[in-house]
């Protein structure tokens, strides 16, 4: 019969509408919305349409999902190097992005005039950044991530859209919290929830203990912790000047300190994860 | 066929068997590519015609994938012509290659025997100045008439030039911002040649269109306006234009509502994908190449590392991607197909005149799989996911978000089951519903039987590809023909029409996804297989070298066949940055059949057409 | 903007006061309010995709972010008809002349969204050389949204922004609302196909330059010129409260509290290192 086809068709478009307003009706309309009903009516059990009312309920992104950049630092509250940069400005970030949008500037030391791991400036331009997410693949000290911020709408481009190092710059424990997963799994990888350079310099330590008590056993005191911070980037020159030979002792003294200080902050933060 | 001469033409076997044929056939005009790494035969410009004449008809490489130009400048200071062919049956490319001089570069056009190489070689003519004697129509093609010097050419440059290859020194040490206008004396991306006079200056790019072949108006009578005489109408569609799918341009001859002349224009979202790309590093390109087609970004993703890992293939330490990773290469594939069709259907429908309802359900499942897609790589469309030796990262556990602006709704599904769902049930329960909604529909079958017929013998000519071919009845598949990553260790068909018409185009599109849906059932327990295996092979480099040679990677993208043409050149050690690196792309290429099939039509049918040949202009104009 | 019905208490916008009894079913306003209220919440905006952040638009205006619930669900084809240009991908130098053309042919008021990093800058295919580094070049632009392609909600959020600009516009004040001053504004110059793009607004720096080139001396070495960019006139205090806004949103307060943190990190710092220095 012609004409059976169409009537078919807008069966199907009725079915739609009918599945629609049957959930709404299920779930109540809006009054006493069940919390699971959005996973439910978002997923692949949902049936008819399901509108996100945008401002008032937000789809919340996934683990993974890129937006911008951002870098990592350490928390306003850590209790060795608090706000201390992750980035020690070896460039790779700036190497692999593809529209080459990154630019920093490696930190000198004002005094001899050599390069530490830290960057000066850093600087993103929103407006030529593809969102590729490679600068956080590839950095190796987990310093860049991409945020999930996707309200970033502006009215001027030109005072806004170069972002600098203090826009640019979000504590770690954020990027626990978008990315809990992603975070701990990086975290296993480096060996802990510190910056690939302190838990360098504390395994060394750590080695050089063990080593000085085997050699010393019947003398606890004064463990002497050797070099904890040289060498510690990979990329940029190693900065610390020799110690003055007459505090050595006192230096050593307090790098113990820190150390324990260090251990205790990991192993409350390892707590606070679990 | 009765064999009883020695020197046969080899019809079947394989590439090596053809040049040697070739080169007994043609002494002197024919040799072969001794370059590290390349393949293939080099043609003498003279005799191109008739060796390509044999190619086709006696070695029946009827089917003419890629032609492109390379610029030698500083590496023998020649153009070359690279030309890909296939026979229609399957099997591998008989690569052949024509040389000439970089000053006054000239080429016989091969549009007569390939009606296929018409856009390509307007292509290279725009970009690389190459001129080829007896084309029909050479004009620019993706750039303006009139538009100063030929831009793929290795020594131009354009305003916002900074190097010759990325990254770039200014970044880092001491990169401090600025924007690349704050350099240019003209504050935007323009240059002028230095002899460039004002007073003579006019605007003679839409000139150009009006007076081509297939349009053959007087542009300076067409718009005096003291000139009323009767004409046929020409009527411009695009580049603004609902139904271009995109910034898209016709101009079209009528004759009443009767089409009798159709010049496409494209070039409007040109962004020198291939420029760029030379400039960038290897790994660079990936995310590049989302952007081609942007709705199926992880097909392009796989044909840029598949052609690359050919390349890294020539190299001395070289390890196969894991299984695991092809798996879940495959699964996106099929994924981003389904996505792919989804959308290109409900336009499709729209386009006839199904206003946005069957484009809205469509868009609602493709949500879903988008969905998956977010968790799985980052981002909706721009997947960016594939990298050379494997994948960015293995399947999230669960499909999960957190919440961290203002009013975040979570959501958390564990992944497998979320796909198992997908493919098991939610997609094939939606696709037998779209079905019944339009298939039957009386007026989706007037609009479309017997519409934009293609015949098999048309489409293999102008190398079209994908459903376009298929719909004609030409079962050409690269999955099947020239097969790759696990393709030939799975079940599945391939989808042909009978006669070619819209009708069949939209056939073959629902049952490609019912076909991409019998791939992914088995694809789920080779995941389970596998899982917790390795997703990457080697170490994840940022700048890795590449051998020098040249690649031909090609994959069987929603669109048709999408080939990537990579050059390493430049550096016995291996290069950090392609020489050329070239974009077959099945969108580009199939609108070649736009103008034979809308002759004749009504003004109504055109737009159909173009949404059955399914285009999408970041892979058009690149 | 909610997806609720119209609450006439936000529409109240006077010093006088209303009895209790009738807060909410009556409301005195400025003419100003009604005007930008009704505008804002009829924006059309016009099916105009060019490239990947239009199938990001298309998604937007789909079911499942429906851009409808803000006065938009009309999308039409033609200029005469919109409100709203939403710049949707990379603007080419050959596609610059028909958006331009596109533009002087929408009635007034118009507003231009710069939709995505290639509308906004020029984004990653900025160095091409058939890309326009930014719409803002030759269109003033209203709102930009970062991005690369911003997704359905980040659009929607930029929608939002738009609005509240307009909100922000005062009918006492010319410069919010030019379209109401003396005759037709000017149309803006539709950029030439030359050589390379030609912005007519630039005629004279392209003679200087080719003068100086036939007589042999060195070009563009002079001084270099600001950045062309049109700007929408200044808007009256009200839309700078209203940017204000929207810009410090969590945006200010999230900064500040950065800086905050920082600031007293550096001061710890500061003194641990004197007290190490003694």
């Amino acid at each position: 019969m012609y004409g059976l086809g169409i009537l078919k068709g807008l069966g199907v478009t009725i079915r739609h509408f009918i599945d629609t307003y049957k959930n709404d009706v299920f779930y109540g309309f809006n009054k006493g919305k069940p919390a699971e009903e959005f996973g439910v009516r978002q997923g692949t059990k949902s049936e008819g349409i399901y509108t996100v009312q945008y401002p008032d309920e937000k789809v919340a992104v996934p683990e993974r999902f890129r937006f911008t950049p951002f870098l990592v630092v350490n928390d306003a509250d850590h209790p060795d190097a608090p706000g201390e940069d992750w980035c020690t400005s070896c460039g790779i970030c700036s190497k692999v992005c593809p529209p080459q949008c990154i630019w920093i500037v490696r930190g000198t030391d004002p005094a001899t005039g050599r390069p530490v791991p830290q960057p000066e400036a850093f600087f993103i331009d929103i407006d030529i950044c593809m969102n590729c997410g490679f600068c956080a693949e590839f950095c190796p000290f987990d310093a860049i991530k991409m945020d999930h911020d996707y309200e970033m709408s502006n009215y001027d481009r030109t005072s806004v859209n170069i972002h600098d190092k203090e826009r640019l710059s979000k504590p770690f424990s954020y990027y626990r919290s978008i990315a809990p997963t992603t975070a701990e799994e990086e975290a296993d990888a480096r060996g802990g929830w510190e910056h690939t350079d302190v838990i360098k310099e504390k395994k060394k330590a750590e080695a050089a203990a063990a080593k000085a008590a085997a050699a010393a056993a019947p003398k606890p005191a004064a463990v002497p912790v050797a070099e904890a911070t040289a060498d510690a980037a990979p990329v940029a020159e190693a900065v610390t000047a020799p110690a003055p030979e007459a505090s050595a002792d006192d230096e050593e003294q307090k790098k113990a300190e820190r150390l324990a200080k260090r251990e205790a902050a990991l192993a409350r933060k390892k707590a606070k994860g679990e | 066929m009765v064999d009883y001469e020695v020197q046969a033409p080899p019809t079947t076997g394989s590439a090596q068997d053809a040049a040697a044929y070739l080169k007994a056939k043609f002494p002197g005009a024919v040799s072969d590519d001794t370059r590290p790494g390349f393949q293939g035969v080099i043609v003498e410009a003279g005799k191109l015609t008739e060796v390509a004449q044999a190619i086709r008809d006696e070695l029946g490489y009827n089917y003419l994938s890629s032609a492109t130009a390379v610029d030698y400048h500083g590496a023998g200071d020649h153009m070359e012509m690279v030309y890909h062919a296939y026979r229609i049956s399957g099997g591998g490319a008989l690569n052949f290659k024509v040389q000439t001089d970089r000053e006054k570069p000239v080429i016989p056009s091969l549009v007569s025997l390939y009606p296929g190489a018409d856009f390509q070689e307007r292509e290279a003519y725009d970009l690389y100045g190459i001129h080829f004697s007896g084309h029909p129509n050479l004009k620019r093609i993706l750039m303006w008439e009139g538009f100063e010097g030929h831009p793929m050419r290795k020594d131009w440059k354009e305003a916002y030039y900074e190097g010759e290859a990325k990254p770039f020194d200014s970044r880092w040490p001491s990169g401090w911002v600025h924007r690349a206008e704050e350099k240019n004396i003209y504050g935007s991306n323009v240059r002028y040649p230095a002899d460039f006079d004002l007073s003579k200056l006019a605007d003679r790019s839409d000139e150009a269109v009006y007076s081509s072949a297939s349009i053959g108006v007087d542009y300076q009578r067409m718009t005096d306006p003291d000139d009323i005489r009767t004409d046929q109408l020409v009527v411009n569609m695009g580049p603004h234009h609902p139904s271009t799918h995109g910034v898209f341009r016709m101009v079209l001859k009528l004759d009443g509502e009767t089409i009798t002349g159709l010049e496409p224009v494209m070039g409007y979202l040109h962004r020198n994908h291939e420029k760029i790309g030379e400039r960038n590093t290897y790994l660079h390109n990936i995310p590049f190449t989302d952007r081609l087609d942007y709705i199926s970004s992880m097909g392009n993703n796989f044909g840029y590392v598949m052609a690359v890992e050919q390349l890294m293939a020539l190299g001395a330490r070289y390890t196969a991607p894991t299984y695991r990773s092809e798996v879940i290469r495959v699964l996106m594939a099929e994924l981003t197909r389904i996505v792919n069709h989804l959308w290109s259907i409900g336009f499709f429908l729209n386009d006839i005149g199904a206003f946005f309802t069957p484009m809205l359900y469509a868009n609602a499942e493709r949500e879903k799989i988008l969905d998956f897609f977010e968790a799985t790589a980052g981002s909706r469309l721009m997947c960016n996911y594939m990298r050379f030796g494997g994948v960015f990262k293995d399947l999230p556990e669960r499909i999960r978000s957190t919440a961290n602006l203002m009013n975040d709704k979570i959501r958390d599904y564990n992944t497998m089951e979320f796909l198992s769902d997908m493919i098991n049930e939610r997609l094939p329960r939606f696709l037998e519903e779209y079905d019944r909604y339009l298939t039957g529909n009386e007026i989706l079958l007037e609009r479309t039987v017997g519409q934009g017929v293609l015949s098999a013998q048309d489409a293999i000519a102008m190398s079209c590809a994908g459903p376009l071919l298929r719909g004609s009845g030409v079962a050409y598949d690269v999955r099947r023909a020239d097969p790759y990553s696990i393709y030939p260790e799975l079940d599945f068909d391939i989808p042909v029409g009978k006669q070619g018409d819209l009708f069949d185009r939209y056939k073959v599109r629902m049952d490609e996804m019912h076909e991409s849906l019998r791939i992914l059932r088995q694809l789920l327990p080779r995941l389970e297989q596998t899982k917790g295996e390795d997703i990457m092979v080697g170490t994840k480099a940022y700048s890795p070298r590449i051998p020098q040679g040249e690649a031909y990677g090609r994959v069987e993208n929603p669109k048709g066949e999408l080939g990537f043409y990579v050059v390493s050149w430049g550096d016995a050690k291996g290069t950090q940055n392609p020489w050329r690196y070239h974009v077959r792309a099945p969108s580009f290429i199939n609108l070649t059949a736009l103008g034979p099939m809308s002759v004749g039509q009504k003004v109504a049918d055109v737009v159909a057409i173009l949404g059955s040949i399914d285009i999408v202009l970041g892979e058009t104009d690149r | 903007m909610s997806s609720k019905e119209l609450d006439l208490r936000q529409m109240h916008d006077t010093e006088f006061p209303l009895p209790m009894e009738m807060q909410g079913n009556v409301a005195i306003t400025s003419l100003s309010k009604i005007y930008n209220w009704s505008r804002r919440s009829s924006m059309w905006p016009m099916l105009f995709g060019l490239a990947c952040c239009a199938i990001e638009m298309i998604g937007t205006a789909s079911s499942r972010f429906d851009f409808s619930r803000f006065g938009m669900e009309v999308m039409r084809a033609t200029p005469r008809q919109s409100d709203l240009m939403i710049v949707s991908g990379t603007v080419t130098k050959k596609m610059i002349v028909p958006i331009v053309r596109l533009y002087n042919q929408m009635p007034e008021p118009k507003y231009v969204m710069a939709m995505g990093a290639c509308a906004s800058g020029g984004g990653p295919f900025k160095e091409g050389y058939n890309v326009v580094s930014g719409i803002d070049k030759y269109l003033p632009v209203d709102v930009y949204v970062p991005g690369c392609p911003p997704t359905p909600q980040a659009l929607l959020y930029g929608l939002i922004a738009l609005q509240k600009k307009i909100d922000g516009q005062s009918l006492a004040n010319l410069d919010d609302v030019p379209w109401y001053g003396v005759g037709p504004s000017e149309p803006t110059p539709i950029p030439i196909l030359g050589p390379d793009i030609i912005d007519p607004r630039q005629m004279d720096l392209i003679r200087r330059q080719a003068e100086l080139a036939a007589a042999g001396m060195p070009v563009g070495v002079r001084e270099l010129p600001p950045v062309i960019k049109t700007v929408k006139a200044i808007p009256s205090k009200a839309a700078k409260a209203a940017v204000a806004e929207v810009i410090d949103e969590g945006e200010a307060q999230r900064r500040e509290e950065i800086m905050r943190r920082r600031q007293a990190v550096l001061a710890r710092k500061r003194a641990r290192d004197a007290a190490k220095g003694a």
